[in-house]
């Protein structure tokens, strides 16, 4: 038998009701389903049951060091940009126990703890924040050692992508080439149209699970119009786009690393690795081994870790990178350039969330143009 | 070449395996050495010179060792370890029958098969000569294949020269150089004073001809890199093995990561013109 191929091309149109629907067909599935929900002072991810617990009206202020939540979106449910945290808190959890040892006389012996098998549908993911994922995908699922807990986990996963209505005040994806529009990456994408008398949402399939689920929906195709007015939207975002990160910043931070320049930032940066922490492809961990107070049973526990701390690179002697000038060094100069050389992208995907929680607003890309601009007055 | 062996348990690089002591030796006031074997049913451990694992003291931590044993013996895992620390020092205390947990092998090696046909020169500073022993190891049981073999080795004091004997067995045959020198001598040490880029040309060997493997401290390589530069000895023949905070040692944790490089899966062996840059970039 022959597998019809989806056409993913397919667009129809949806409504409040739709994705109600939509929402409820995943849960059916044995999806978690996980999105951005207002708490008293960010958007936190976090699950919801319904649309009833989406946010409504809600948008965001972001700005160098500054973030607030405000009203004005009207009845828009997706008219905010990235909050502080990235997905792959889910798909690479703060905190995880890697396996659990028990202790018999002399010897010892493992119990891996089992696979993952949790089951999550994404909905609301930015462009930006689905380049994250195929940026951590290069990290984690790899040949011939992926991180196991990783790759089930995202196998699993189900992802609704929103294009965005507004570029976000540190957004700067537009020169990263990864937004405002969800290219691919996604299951299903929306795009949110509110006119006087509707509100409804543009979808389209971007893979044979995505094309299944929303047969099971009650929709209807899209119009030229509506195909046109969503194009108009993301068009509309990328314009106004405020920030943008400089060509060639890998060769640019490559020939830098010795700059005087990197004093003055550090005369700033308080490395208290908020950056590292919101940042969506940040990877590293620590490990934590505990016993239990009979000292019979030890276990093995992975934590986020960030290279602004002082352990992180601690060897006998002392650490490999003492001042904080080396530190912010480290976390840029990855990102934007040594990235490319591990993984063959860039590790910044231009969601702008470490200008937005950097507590005194170090903008990645103004320090990447300064570096740039001290090559000009040589 | 052959490619180099890689980690027994792929499907969970995390977890250790329980190796059982067989004999430890305490060759320093600081350092000691263990035999471990797998326990019952596990295959021999095939390693390539210069290869680490990730040694795990029950509940207390776990630290990247080098290999430090018989490459042609893969009965028997080898790793000669100082204690500096909370994990090194827990291990000093074990005895044999004790279990300790293994990862690995892990990443690159000494490359011994690569550089047959040329004269072979080693440079190691204190506990730097043990992740070099595999490699000595090799050449000696290959010992035709290979030009003129030249071992140089600087220890803190007379009482801080690790594998003694060993140095002395291999200074005693008539196709091997073997140099070692003190930072500090005491009462009894007629040998050489001085840091051990002093000896780098004795032993004779040809420049163009000659494969370096350097393994100590960074400012030790950095200068004994110098030292064979000066002497002609180009940068691509020049071996070093670099040393990083390591959690995970498959390129997850980041810990490792030297400019592009993850020390533990594109190191710890590099050949120097490939790092040379980063090397002398301050804290990088
Ligand atoms: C590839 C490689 C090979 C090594 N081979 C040997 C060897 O053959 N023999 C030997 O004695 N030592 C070797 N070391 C150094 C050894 O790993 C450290 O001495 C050891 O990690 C110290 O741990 P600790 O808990 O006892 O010390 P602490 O000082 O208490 O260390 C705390 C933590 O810091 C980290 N750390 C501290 N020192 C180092 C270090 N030098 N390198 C990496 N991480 C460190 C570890 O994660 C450790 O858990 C090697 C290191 C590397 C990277
Ligand atoms: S080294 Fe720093 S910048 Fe790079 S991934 Fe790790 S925490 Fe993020
Ligand atoms: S030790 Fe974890 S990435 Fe190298």
């Amino acid at each position: 038998m022959t597998s019809r191929h989806p056409n993913t091309q397919h667009k129809s149109v949806i409504d409040a009701d739709g994705l109600q629907s939509l929402i409820g067909v995943l849960r059916d599935e044995g999806y978690q389903v996980i999105a951005p929900r207002a708490s008293d002072d960010a958007m936190v991810l976090g699950q919801v049951n319904g649309i009833e617990d989406l946010p409504v009206g809600v948008r965001d202020e972001q700005d160098g060091g500054h973030y607030r939540l405000v009203p004005g979106g009207g009845r828009a449910l997706f008219e905010y940009g990235p909050g502080p945290q990235g997905w792959k808190r889910y798909l690479y959890p703060p905190e995880e126990r890697l396996w659990r040892a028990r202790r018999h006389g002399e010897s010892f012996t493992i119990e891996e703890d089992s696979q993952s098998t949790d089951k999550y549908a994404f909905l609301g993911v930015r462009a930006c924040d689905l380049r994250a994922m195929e940026v951590q995908d290069k990290v984690f699922d790899r040949e011939p050692q992926g991180d196991p807990r990783y790759v089930a986990r995202r196998k699993n996963a189900f992802v609704v992508a929103v294009n965005c209505a507004r570029a976000g005040g540190t957004c700067f994806c537009v020169s990263m080439a990864s937004g405002p529009r969800a290219k691919d990456g996604f299951d299903v994408s929306l795009t949110e149209l509110i006119d006087d008398d509707r509100h409804v949402f543009l979808a389209e399939a971007g893979s044979k699970k995505g094309v299944e689920l929303l047969e099971r929906i009650d929709r209807r195709p899209a119009s030229d119009t509506e195909m046109s007015r969503a194009d108009a939207i993301v068009s509309q975002t990328a314009e106004s786009m405020g920030r943008e990160m400089i060509a060639d910043a890998e060769h640019v931070l490559a020939r830098n690393l010795e700059s005087d320049h990197w004093e003055t930032v550090a005369d700033r940066c308080l490395t208290c690795g908020n950056c590292t922490l919101v940042c969506p492809t940040c990877f590293c961990t620590t490990v934590e081994d505990v016993t239990d107070l009979s000292g019979a049973i030890a276990e093995r526990w992975r934590k986020w870790d960030s290279c602004y701390s002082m352990d992180f690179s601690y060897i006998h002697g002392g650490s490999i990178r003492r001042e904080g000038a080396a530190r912010y060094r480290q976390w840029i100069a990855h990102k934007l350039s040594f990235w490319h050389e591990q993984f063959g992208i860039s590790g910044c995907v231009g969601c702008g969330r470490c200008i937005t929680w950097c507590p005194v607003g170090i903008d990645i890309t103004e320090e990447a143009r300064t570096l740039r601009d001290g090559e000009k007055d040589l | 070449m052959t490619p180099l062996p890689a980690i027994a348990d792929a499907a969970e690089p995390m977890v250790p395996i329980p190796f059982r002591i067989e004999r430890t030796v305490k060759n320093l006031s600081d350092t000691f050495t263990v035999d471990l074997r797998p326990e019952e049913g596990r295959k021999p451990f095939h390693f390539a010179p210069g290869q680490f694992n990730m040694l795990y003291q029950f509940g207390v931590g776990e630290v990247p060792i080098s290999i430090s044993g018989d490459p042609q013996d893969p009965e028997t895992l080898v790793h000669t370890i100082r204690a500096v620390g909370a994990v090194t020092q827990a291990m000093a205390g074990m005895k044999r029958g004790a279990v300790m947990g293994v990862r690995g092998p892990f990443g690159s090696a000494w490359p011994v098969e690569a550089v047959e046909g040329s004269d072979v020169v080693l440079v190691a500073g204190g506990v730097g000569l043990a992740p070099l022993r595999p490699a000595i190891y090799h050449i000696l049981a290959n010992r035709a294949r290979y030009g003129r073999l030249v071992i140089l080795y600087g220890a803190r004091t007379p009482r801080d020269i690790l594998f003694r004997a060993e140095l002395e067995k291999w200074s005693s045959r008539l196709d091997t150089f073997v140099d070692v020198t003190v930072d500090r001598a005491s009462g009894g040490w007629h040998g050489n004073v001085g840091v051990v880029t002093k000896l780098i040309g004795r032993g004779g060997f040809d420049p163009d001809n000659t494969a370096a493997m350097i393994c100590g401290p960074e400012t030790m390589m950095r200068f004994t890199i110098q030292a064979l530069n000066d002497r002609g000895v180009s940068n691509e023949r020049i071996h070093v093995s670099m040393e990083r905070n390591m959690k995970c040692a498959v390129g997850f944790c980041g810990h490792c990561q030297f400019g592009g490089q993850f020390v533990c899966r594109d190191g710890p062996v590099f050949r120097f013109d490939r790092i040379e840059e980063m090397f002398l970039v301050r804290e990088l």
